[in-house]
């Protein structure tokens, strides 16, 4: 494994020499609660300091964003979103989703994402979890939407398929998304927060597993992995709230961002895992004062989900552009007349495909 | 070993094979034992339904009973310990998951929500908080894991060593292998559907029983609205039997079950099934008129599946004739 804290030339230009070809970027969000990234950048230092690292500055945040050395890394800020793809569109990358300008300037293979409240965990044997080994090894395993495998991942060392398995699935087919999960504060909405404000997540379950094919799932995108190349423009900066906040129990990008990919590849025949890695969400925010706003994400969930679950992409969309344009339209079309997010919403992945021809592709 | 757990319930013990060899109970357990002699009495022809010389017999039991809960465990299956070192009581986990309901239609990141510590995540619609009823609780087992043949001889050393502590619902319109060494179901949803098949002396497959059950069984499951959970509770499976005996129980199964996943990932039952008797029935005639054509086996089979669903109607309707009384064989009472 490379291990990277350096600020010296003389070693990046000989990883540079080597040829040392890194394909990951783990692309972070900042919070406008938080500028102060030392904390976070130093915990997660030996995990991230060999790759690429985004910060992408929420271009509400005033202050100057301090980062620790020794980084290998790009910091855009609300200048930088402006001039690569206008002030027009530079809406889509306001809050939480400041990080998809991340995801769009990006040109690696696999792009891990965190939110900044996050640090690395540790499993019941008191080990540090490389929540970014476990995402990759999570990306270049297959996964099996066709058929539950009851002992999970069957990739996995000391795993297999199960008795009842057909073996013409056993391939497997290529995982486009990784899920992780958080303990200490998991990602429940304000209400359930609010009600069991004491409740922390410790159970650590040792387990990946895909997501079988045509189930819906809330994607949360406080700990994600994806390949780029095959479903980058299908995480869409498309749902903001009117109401949206600064805490993740007052967004719902990432959930209508994933239910998108997940239509996706299911439509493509790509897959989804959910489990491992686990990241260790750091207390923050007051649910009950979130409360106090409205419960729009909440209520909107009612439409939103059989909406999803009854879109249906014709055979002629082949690439993930035409997916989601195919969905976005539909989303005008059923959706739109109910709430302006809506609309908005789909208009929002217009632009970003557009962005994404134009931005995302060029090498 | 299993006595702190079991004593207080009910047990039936169907047992295989010769008739007259004498099985050794242990004092003190409240059971009913029924051979081959008492399932053709009870049962008189439609007995040719329930598998010889095969675990599939063992749905014999479930036909018989008379309670709302059935546990089904494999002989060589004993009580686990979870990583801390306690031992597993398997039952009150099982009794748990299916007293709580199923998340069949969103799949929950944080698995069963009704668990303690657990809760639905954000994004979680609250109209589909209340979930569905539960009809089987599947569990897994730890040390020899339920492997095919083929993967047995690959792999005779491996062990499942890993304690995932989760429940979770099978989502909807998902199928997957449901194994009969450590399964539970609630025999008032679901008991019709839990036929196991024609397997074992006399058949070309063997080891598919819990399988069949399985597909047939989720299919009814997705279309009445009940849900189905995998997970805990493991419990320590301890004999691997032999992979050379098991390849050539199952070796039709192996090809058979390229054609039979499909089948049952496509079938759809009519809107006017709304009975599991009357949705197991349509399923037969599903498999007679779609799998017949893959062997004549699945014929029998489907026949079987229309004999069962007869044998379980004439067992269980209310008037029930003296003379069809299912007198067990032997009864201990503590």
């Amino acid at each position: 494994k490379l291990f990277i804290d350096t600020g010296k030339d003389e070693v990046f230009s000989l990883i540079q020499a080597l040829n040392i070809r890194v394909t990951l970027t783990p692309v972070l969000p900042t919070r406008a609660l938080r500028s102060d990234l030392t904390i976070f950048m130093n915990e997660w230092r030996p995990m991230f300091s060999r790759f690429h690292v985004i910060i992408v500055k929420d271009p509400d945040l005033k202050e100057e964003l301090k980062i620790p050395e020794g980084f290998n890394l790009d910091v855009y800020g609300k200048p930088d979103i402006d001039q690569v793809v206008g002030s027009s569109t530079s809406i889509l990358f306001s809050g939480y989703s400041c990080r998809y300008f991340g995801y769009l300037v990006s040109r690696k293979k696999y792009i891990i994402s965190v939110d900044d409240d996050c640090l690395p965990a540790r499993d019941p044997k008191g080990f540090l979890v490389d929540a970014v080994a476990q995402h990759i090894s999570n990306l270049t395993n297959p996964a099996t939407p066709f058929f539950f495998n009851t002992l999970y991942d069957p990739y996995a060392e000391g795993a297999d398929f199960v008795r009842g398995y057909p073996f013409s699935l056993r391939g497997g087919v290529k995982c486009a998304l990784s899920c992780g999960l958080w303990l200490n504060l998991a990602d429940h909405d304000a209400p359930t927060q609010a009600l069991k404000a004491r409740q922390r997540n410790s159970r650590y379950v040792d387990a990946v597993m895909t997501v079988p094919a045509r189930s819906l799932i809330p994607i949360s995108g406080i700990n994600i992995a994806f390949e780029r190349e095959a479903v980058g423009p299908a995480l869409v900066p498309a749902l903001k709230l009117a109401g949206e906040g600064k805490c993740r129990w007052e967004t719902m990008e990432d959930i209508w961002s994933g239910l998108c990919v997940k239509i996706v590849c299911d439509h493509l025949g790509l897959g989804v895992k959910t489990g491992l890695p686990y990241i260790w969400r750091t207390d923050r925010g007051d649910p009950i004062a979130s409360l106090k706003k409205e419960w729009e994400g909440v209520k909107l969930m009612e439409d939103v989900i059989p909406f999803f679950q009854s879109v249906r992409l014709p055979r002629e969309a082949t690439t993930v552009e035409e997916c989601i344009i195919e969905v976005a339209n539909a989303v005008k079309e059923r959706l739109g007349s109910m709430d302006p997010v809506f609309a908005r919403a789909a208009k929002a992945m217009l632009d970003w495909v557009k962005l994404w021809q134009s931005v995302g592709s060029s090498s | 070993m299993w006595r702190p757990f079991f004593e207080q319930y009910h047990l039936i013990i169907v047992q295989d094979g010769d008739p007259s060899k004498k099985i050794r109970v242990p004092d003190g357990f409240d059971y009913q034992l029924y051979n081959r002699n008492d399932v053709n009495r009870i049962l008189g022809p439609k007995a040719s339904c329930i598998s010889f010389k095969d675990s599939a017999c063992r749905c014999f039991g479930y036909l018989v009973s008379k309670k709302k809960y059935i546990f089904t465990i494999d002989d060589d299956c004993f009580v686990a310990k979870d990583p801390s070192g306690k031992e597993i009581n398997a039952l009150e986990q099982h009794i748990k998951n299916l007293l709580t309901p199923s998340t069949t239609h969103f799949f929950n990141t944080l698995y069963d929500p009704y668990r303690e510590g657990a809760d639905f995540v954000r994004g979680y619609p609250f109209s589909l908080r209340e979930g569905a009823p539960t009809a089987v609780s599947h569990g897994l087992w730890l040390n020899i894991p339920d492997y095919d043949a083929p993967t047995q001889l690959v792999k005779p050393l491996e062990r499942n060593t890993r304690y995932v502590d989760a429940v979770m619902t099978v989502p909807k319109g998902t199928l997957f292998p449901m194994c009969g060494m450590n399964l539970a179901f609630d025999r008032e949803l679901i008991g019709p559907a839990m036929y196991f098949g024609l397997m074992g002396d006399g058949q070309p497959i063997g080891r598919y029983d819990d399988m069949w059950a399985g597909w047939c069984m989720k299919v009814i499951c997705d279309h009445l609205g009940l849900g189905v959970k995998t997970g805990l509770p493991y419990i320590w499976h301890s004999k691997a039997s032999s992979p050379f005996v098991n390849l050539k129980k199952e070796y039709k199964g192996i090809f058979w079950q390229e054609k039979a996943i499909p089948f049952f990932q496509s079938v759809s039952l009519p809107k006017e099934c709304s009975s599991v008797e009357k949705c197991y029935l349509a399923l037969a005639g599903e498999v007679k008129s779609k799998l017949g054509e893959v062997d004549p086996y699945f014929i029998k089979l489907a026949d079987a599946m229309v004999t069962w669903i007869e044998a379980w109607n004439m067992v269980n309707s209310p008037g029930e004739k003296p003379a069809m009384t299912s007198l067990p064989n032997a009864t201990s009472k503590k």
